[in-house]
């Protein structure tokens, strides 16, 4: 045989560890720091060629910026370089299970990207003739169709860009709803405390004041107080059905029909439409009006903080209100309500909620999920949320408190606390082990009814085999903290970044990038 | 000088005509770090438990009401760049604002320095 | 179902676990009679990856691409080029499928992209400080009404005629039920934007004045002498940009008084897509921070002295404030946001100076051509890359005229300002760097041959 090559690939394993110890760079391994663009561009570079513009007389009208505006640039490689490092300090549902209770965060199909990406959908005018863009019209009639259908309701308000928006609609429409029977008096809507807090900032912000509805032992609206709080005064409800304990309101039905009674409308805060779609119809418990968030239900991509859309279904006793612009079909045509087109027919309008005509480019992507899972696998997609939670919820109430175990089942998202940790353990300490274990944490603190609330949210689109390691990594970091764990009190240790300091961020706010001698000057 | 409590965890001292006002040592230790203060401003007339000022940490933001009835005269104007003075002296330099009393009867319904201890005790 | 992945094994193992018999019994609480007992009748079942795409490209088809046609529409959304990379970037697992970023430690990535894109803002529209997005302009810009509101404590506010008219209708909207009292107006054909107007307006009530720049027609003016009107009155200038890139080129509002400046982001990096999603820029001066709405994003440091960014003054927001909220926003346009700060990262100072003297110097050219068109008169002297001609007829059937000979030939006023006789005959014309001297030459003919 030949001489052994001494320098083959087998790498010598030395005992000492060396992860501790800082590097040049401040990098590890695939952990990649990168700096600002502020601290890498300059104004001199681009990654954009353009043509040298023709020398030609200004029309500025003299109003020429002359100063320098302070944006650097980079080349395309440096630009891919630094977004695709920045990337890799996310986590993301592409990455693992991301069990944000109330959010939803299912597998987001790529189907749905190429098809919102097709030019005849991405590359077309809100203000185009409406004979060059039937096909966008249909998008939107064909995803009103199943919305409405889905949900056993009159009708659709396509047009609000995201669920604090589409809870806005639905107010609106009650005000508006109110105020045609000259019923202005009545100012007040009662939200349950376990609301999200979109529900009592969005009616503050149509002009409601807004009063808590008690909830019962069980977690659920208390019925007989609502009952006794409902008058004169009252405008309506909005309540979150399934709740955001996770719990579907046996009372709903009964809930609708004595605020109806009582002259005031019902708003059903619909971000937990996942656990019932496709096999209850919010129609049929009575509500007046619902938002549908797609960027959960339907799964359009969260993307770090929207775009969301947040579509309307309401009742025959509002749709009359229902905002501008729609699309409707006349003789085989499509053709948009405006302000100008809505004439005596939708004269009851409470007008328009944003410019041109909402989120086109979710709903693309929303009728493409819904096409591919149609009304059966719609309905196996409440299942398997369903299911999924329920299991997640069994596996870990015996090291987790879970202040509604006891009660029956959950619907699409398991809530646990931190009743029971020992002293100086909480909620967050769970939630920042988590990361350590290569999970997003749960919703943590919300809702507000349960102390220290963690809230599980698993989604249909996990395997029994990722729920199984998210069990164990729960299991693991309960125990460690049961046990005293000092090390869970500094979690996480392996992330791109240890505990951040919130404090001193929000006590002297940085919220734009100084040059270094500016930012002392200022200080 | 006497100092009164609130079982909304204000206290408020009588010097003169004159009254400080402030959250207590047990409320600063709940809300945690305070990281912004809305003092009201000069002249503003506060009936006894209206919102008077903000008081926000990271994650909460609470309301401070009158103790009592009367005129604001000066907020704490420390608060401003410095709200960490609440959690470090909030019965002293961590005040929220001066106001005169427009009934001083209505302090007799507050609790003294002992009450107060007492009812932070049983809470 | 290929997106499910339970198999039939695994959810009866899972319902064993669980102490359910079937499925149902996990829906105890739903009433019998609101329970579906199979899938909803009428509405088609699940369907291969082939068979959606193929009905959703038919639908495709049945619209006129903006890319496939001499195109001249703006009034609130711009075709701009947008490289290639920035679609690439944005479609990164970890950018697209990521949460709201509650958890700093694990979302560095999408909080340094939105401080990156606060500090980008900010300088374009030469505001102190800006937030990580809006939903839109139009929605922007009702929010700074309502701050100007809060801030002022008045609620008079005077739009400029000049404002988009959608922009206008939904502060109407809003207005009817927060108690703000709106005074509006329509634009005129005038050469000149109706500053002077606004300024005879402004008096102790005025919470705020409102103006486009450029405005719906194009024409844009100094706002210096509208910002110390303002002042003088303590009302806070809102100016409202629709169209960014103009300020590559011009003097940006905040420069030149305004307190608060809001825009619609569209056209650096998003693209058309028929009016959504799009990405509201929201800026104001640093004394009026806490009044914003929206999502802020603030520079830190770690446990270890390292770096790092975090949602900060979220006691603004809905999920701590709930009612006493300044805005009900939750989610945004932070993948909107995302777009727009790589299309300005790759383009620069240098790169976004180029593009905006690009289309300006094709719009005046424009401008210029379709002067000479008999019938066509220029009504707007000064303009960025967008401006309005006066036609000899009617403006809005010659638009749909054009639009069957395949040509986007721009929007009439008819159609924003349906039954304003004063305005039908006004064509608001968009030209950007896509824009070819062929297509002017291709609209120029066709204008001519329509008002002959």
């Amino acid at each position: 045989m030949s001489a052994i090559n001494q320098s083959g690939w087998r790498p010598e394993m030395t005992p000492e560890r060396r992860s501790n110890e800082a590097t040049f760079t401040g990098n590890r391994a695939l952990m990649l720091e990168e700096a600002l663009i502020f601290e890498i561009g300059s104004l001199d570079t681009t990654g954009v060629d353009f043509a040298e513009a023709p020398k030609a007389a200004s029309r500025l009208g003299g109003l020429e910026r002359h100063k320098d505006i302070g944006l650097p640039g980079l080349s395309e490689p440096e630009a891919v370089r630094h977004y695709t490092r920045l990337s890799r300090q996310n986590y993301a549902i592409d990455l693992g299970l991301f069990p944000l209770g109330s959010c939803t965060m299912k597998h987001n199909p790529r189907l749905n990207e190429r098809m919102a990406r097709l030019p005849g959908f991405a590359d077309v005018h809100p203000l185009q003739p409406v004979d060059t863009v039937q096909g966008a019209f249909e998008v939107i009639h064909q995803l009103a169709h199943w919305l409405v259908t889905l949900t056993g309701m009159h009708s659709v308000a396509m047009s609000p860009k995201a669920g604090a928006h589409g809870e806005l609609c639905g107010v609106l429409a009650i005000r508006a709803a109110l105020d045609a029977k000259g019923q202005q008096s009545r100012k007040v809507l009662l939200v349950p405390e376990s609301a999200h807090g979109t529900n009592p900032a969005t009616a503050a912000f149509a002009g409601f004041s807004v009063e808590d509805i008690p909830a019962t032992e069980a977690g659920r609206v208390d019925l007989e107080a609502l009952k006794a709080r409902l008058g004169p005064d009252v405008a309506g409800v909005m309540i979150t059905n399934p709740n955001t304990c996770g719990l579907f309101e046996p009372d709903m039905k009964a809930i609708s029909d004595a605020v109806h009674a009582a002259g005031g409308y019902v708003y059903c805060d619909g971000a937990n439409f996942n656990a019932i779609v496709g096999r209850v119809r919010p129609g049929d418990l009575g509500i007046d009006a619902m938002h549908i968030n797609l960027h959960k239900t339907f799964s359009t991509p969260h993307g770090g903080g929207g775009p969301g859309s947040g579509p309307v279904v309401l009742s025959a006793a509002l749709a009359p209100y229902a905002p501008l612009p729609f699309v409707e079909e006349q003789d085989g045509k499509f053709i948009l309500i405006e302000e100008e087109t809505a004439g005596e027919h939708h004269a009851d309008s409470f007008g328009r909620m944003v410019s041109f005509h909402g989120q086109m480019g979710m709903f693309t992507r929303a009728l493409t999920y819904i096409l591919s899972h149609g009304a059966d696998g719609l309905r196996q997609v409440a299942e398997d949320s369903v299911l999924n939670a329920n299991y997640v919820l069994r596996s870990l109430e015996d090291v987790l408190d879970a202040p509604f175990a006891n009660s029956g089942p959950c619907m699409h998202e398991a809530i646990f606390s931190d009743k029971g940790l020992p002293e100086g353990f909480s909620t967050l300490d769970i939630a920042k082990g988590l990361i350590d274990e290569g999970f997003h944490p749960m919703t943590v603190y919300f809702p507000l009814v349960v102390h220290g609330a963690m809230l599980v949210e698993p989604t249909e689109t996990e395997s029994k085999a990722a729920l199984d390691q998210f069990i164990g990594a729960c299991r693991s970091v309960a125990e460690r903290a049961k046990a005293g764990d000092a090390a869970l009190k500094s979690a996480p240790h392996f992330a791109p970044r240890r505990r951040l300091d919130e404090t001193q961020a929000a006590r002297k706010p940085v919220l734009v990038w100084k040059e270094p001698a500016q930012a002392e000057a200022a200080e | 000088m006497s100092r009164y409590f609130t079982e909304d965890h204000e206290w408020i001292d009588l010097d003169g005509e004159i009254a400080t006002v402030g959250i207590t040592d047990y409320a600063q230790s709940q809300l945690g770090d305070i990281v912004f203060v809305e003092v009201p401003e000069d002249g503003k007339q506060v009936a006894k438990g209206d919102d008077a000022a903000v008081v926000e940490s990271v994650k909460a933001a609470s309301d401070v009401y009158a103790p009592v009835s009367g005129t604001v005269i000066e907020g704490n104007p420390a608060l401003e760049g410095e709200p960490a003075l609440v959690n470090e002296d909030p019965e002293g330099d961590g005040w929220f604002f001066k106001m005169t009393l427009s009934d001083t009867s209505e302090l007799d319904s507050l609790m003294d320095e002992a009450a107060y201890a007492d009812f932070v005790s049983k809470l | 179902m290929r997106y499910l992945p339970l198999t039939p094994n695994d959810r009866q193992a899972m319902l064993a676990a669980v102490g359910a018999a079937a499925i149902d019994d996990l829906f105890v609480d739903v009433p019998e009679a609101a329970r579906l007992s199979g899938p909803i009748a009428g509405l088609p079942l699940h369907a291969s990856e082939l068979a959606v795409e193929r009905h959703m490209t038919k639908l495709a088809a049945r619209n006129l691409s903006a890319g496939a046609a001499p195109f001249f529409i703006g009034c609130g959304a711009y075709k701009h080029h947008v490289p290639a990379s920035v679609d690439h970037i944005i479609q990164r697992g970890e950018f697209l499928t990521a949460y709201t970023p509650y958890q700093p430690e694990i979302a560095q990535g999408t909080l340094q992209v939105m401080f990156e894109f606060q500090t980008q803002v900010a300088r374009l529209l030469g505001t102190d400080v800006a937030n990580a997005s809006m939903y839109d302009g139009s929605t922007a810009c009702w929010e700074a009404i309502g701050m100007a509101r809060r801030i002022t404590k008045r609620a008079k506010a005077i739009l400029s005629g000049g404002l988009h008219p959608h922009y206008v209708s939904v502060a109407n909207t809003m207005a009817k039920y927060t108690g703000d009292q709106l005074v509006t107006a329509l634009p005129e054909l005038t050469a000149e934007p109706d500053t002077a107007r606004l300024i005879g307006m402004i008096d102790d009530e005025t919470s705020c004045v409102v103006v486009q720049y450029p405005d719906i027609l194009g024409r844009i003016g100094d706002l210096t002498e509208l910002a110390a009107a303002c002042q003088a009155k303590k009302a806070l200038l809102v100016a409202v940009v629709t169209e960014p890139v103009a300020l590559g080129a011009c003097r940006s509002p905040g420069e030149m008084g305004a307190d608060i400046v809001v825009g619609e982001g569209q056209s650096i990096g998003v693209g058309l897509q028929f009016g959504g999603p799009y990405v509201g820029l929201f800026g104001c001066k640093d004394k009026y921070v806490r009044q914003m709405p929206g999502r802020l994003c603030g520079e830190t440091q770690d446990a270890e002295g390292k770096r790092g960014f975090v949602l900060t003054l979220s006691t603004r927001e809905q999920h701590i404030r709930r009612e006493k909220a300044t805005s009900n926003i939750c989610t945004s346009s932070v993948l909107c946001a995302l777009a727009w700060s790589i299309h300005m990262t790759l383009l620069g100072e240098k790169g976004l100076r180029q593009l905006a003297a690009l289309n300006h110097a094709g719009a005046s050219a424009a401008a210029e051509r379709l002067a000479q068109v008999s019938g066509v008169e220029l009504v707007t002297p000064a303009f960025f890359n967008e401006f309005t001609l006066k036609l000899s007829k009617e403006a809005r059937p010659i638009v749909r005229e054009l639009a069957d000979k395949g040509i986007l030939a721009g929007v009439s006023l008819g159609r924003l300002y349906p039954g304003e006789d004063a305005l039908a005959n006004g064509l608001v014309v968009a030209v950007t760097e896509n824009t070819t001297a062929e297509d002017v030459e291709t609209l120029a003919s066709a204008l001519e041959e329509v008002l002959a």
